[in-house]
């Protein structure tokens, strides 16, 4: 008999195309480990009883036609799915039932796969530790005590402890790739517009991506290719044919030029990171690649650009919330306005509310140019940086976080030191462009550690080739000995 | 530029969010650090630079004029927490 524990999605769909194994048994496996897992709160919502139903339909009329055949799938609970609780992470959508199904979410049905359950994220995927969510913290089954990173922080959790054999989450600044990083898995943000958005919850709408979050670079191809596609539901949909990601995967990256980002390099980085990156320039070195010393030079003020540019979106996005038309509605006030005012008051959290807050600030009256027209000047500024380099590179290799995971409360007090973490990942959303994470070794204290692999928009393939070689060389592996069961 | 916490307050009005009066003290705190911090990007010279709204440089593909739903009512009351066979309801408006 097979571990599924050890298998990966790709692995998964072959031996259940190939007849070793039911999709019952792997949908009984999952809800197996989900239950003795409960310690991690990695999931809002589980759907076992539909799951075993539609397992059972697939294994009395196979069907091997979709890219996941009869495959159990846990996604991030930002996804709107048909009669199944949505909620953001937020008690304003605890009791939300949507009556529509995201286009992504759509898409990986449409393949084969079934829905096992809801994934915990920060709350309206403002986070970067999994911390903000009304639903409690999630844990890392990496160390006991530690964040998985965020905001899709459930879906990486779940993902490493083996409770779904893939996932996926949304990217704003980081939210895929950040927790990939921290918990040794692999998470990519496509380019903007690759996926739609239509039905999932909207954070920030010109940087939002839903992504794949998977254990190996094979297995994000196929997810990918299952996700991604034209929507005319979605205005910034990309109108281009399918590609075959997982088919066209491929070691053949001799003579590709990588560029090393001069500014990616800080001062108090810790040493391991600085080591690990070179250990990536050398494999890459040795596969035949020629690495470049380039220069992003407003890399720095990626950062505050995305916290002006985010919570701006954000505070008109979150306007709908009004306890009208669904979610919760506060039973105080004497009036429309005080009802609005105690529904938002007590229906959001504190990361949620101080961005709604900077958000309308920096958009009202007198303060719209000096912050949030810079802050779109200062973007284009970042994307010429981007569009600049890969004129004479094919793809970036830079660290995915300054760190590895850090402890539960580390970081809650003090908002500048949490948004640091995605110093790394945020020029990529800002500039539109695609960027994959892969795990690349672990720190002193064996937490596993990332690289980031970035390119031009609509290059996913090279990403993904570069990413499938080094993955080879690195041979990550990470075995966790189960302790929260 | 910095926010006190009065600023604080009249943007939570504009935010239509109620806060306690006992965390104002902590969020003005926290709204002032990261306004402190976005105010970096005024080091940079942008005078000559064309802002960028959308990343996708597309127009808005237009689409046939046509009604494809309807019949929804149920389905679109269904999630309100205040509601009759026919109606959101919500607090007085009008005296």
């Amino acid at each position: 008999m097979t571990d599924l524990n050890k298998s990966s999605l790709s692995e998964i769909v072959n031996l259940i195309k190939s007849k070793k194994i039911s999709s019952s048994e792997i949908t009984n496996h999952y809800i197996k480990n989900i239950e003795k897992s409960k310690k991690l709160n990695s999931f809002i919502t589980t759907c076992f009883e539909e799951a075993i139903k539609k397992a059972k339909a697939f294994d009395n009329k196979k069907n091997f036609n979709g890219l996941l055949p009869g495959i159990p799938l846990a996604v991030k609970d930002l996804f709107c799915t048909k009669n199944v609780k949505t909620t953001a992470g937020s008690k304003i959508l605890e009791s939300f039932i949507p009556s529509y199904e995201s286009t992504v979410t759509h898409n990986l049905w449409s393949e084969g796969a079934i829905l096992i359950g809801k994934l915990n994220c920060d709350e309206f995927a403002m986070g970067s530790s999994n911390e903000t969510s009304f639903f409690g913290k999630t844990i890392n089954p990496v160390g006991k005590g530690l964040v998985p990173g965020g905001s899709s922080g459930g879906s990486a959790s779940a993902l490493a402890a083996n409770l779904t054999p893939a996932t996926i989450g949304t990217d704003t600044g980081g939210s895929i790739r950040q927790p990939a990083s921290f918990t040794g898995t692999v998470g990519m943000k496509p380019t903007y517009g690759l996926c739609s958005r239509w039905g999932i919850v909207a954070f920030a709408s010109s940087l939002d991506q839903a992504g794949p979050m998977t254990k190996n670079v094979e297995d994000c191809a196929l997810l990918l290719e299952a996700i991604s596609g034209y929507d005319e539901k979605d205005s910034t949909s990309i109108n281009k044919k399918k590609e075959n990601y997982s088919k066209n995967l491929n070691q053949k990256i001799s003579g590709f030029k990588i560029g090393i980002p001069k500014e990616y390099r800080l001062e108090n980085m810790p040493k391991e990171i600085e080591s690990l990156w070179k250990k990536g320039i050398d494999i890459l070195k040795k596969s035949g690649a020629k690495i470049i010393d380039i220069s992003l030079p407003h890399t720095k003020y990626a950062l505050p650009t995305y916290y002006i540019v985010a919570p701006a979106e954000a505070s008109s996005n979150l306007a709908r919330y009004d306890g009208i038309k669904y979610g919760y509605r506060s039973k105080k006030g004497k009036n429309l306005i005080e009802m609005y005012e105690n529904t938002r008051g007590e229906g959001f959290g504190d990361e949620v509310k101080r961005r709604v807050l900077i958000g309308t600030y920096v958009l009202s009256s007198g303060y719209y140019d000096a912050y949030y027209l810079k802050a779109q000047k200062v973007r284009r500024l970042i994307k010429n940086d981007f569009d600049e380099c890969f004129k004479s590179v094919d793809a970036i290799l830079t660290p995915s976080t300054p760190s590895s995971a850090f402890k539960i409360g580390e970081k809650t007090n003090d908002p500048i030191s949490m948004y640091l973490n995605d110093i790394f990942t945020v020029p990529v959303n800002l500039a539109g462009i695609p960027a994959i994470s892969i795990p690349a070794g672990q720190d002193n204290k064996g937490y596993p550690l990332g690289l980031q692999l970035i390119s031009k928009s609509l290059d996913e393939q090279k990403i993904l080739n570069i990413a499938f070689t080094m993955e080879k060389s690195i041979g990550f592996e990470q075995s966790l000995n189960r302790w929260w069961e | 530029m910095s926010i006190d916490k009065n600023q604080v307050k009249k943007v939570a009005k504009l935010s239509r969010i109620s806060l306690d009066d006992s965390k104002l003290e902590s969020l003005s705190k926290d709204l002032d650090s990261i306004l402190n911090f976005v105010d970096q990007l005024n080091k940079l010279d942008t005078k000559k630079t064309e802002p960028l709204s959308a990343i996708v440089d597309k127009n808005l593909e237009p689409r046939s004029d046509k009604v494809n739903d309807g019949k929804i009512k149920k389905e679109i009351l269904k999630n309100s927490p205040d509601k009759n066979d026919d109606f959101f309801i919500v607090p007085k408006v009008v005296e």
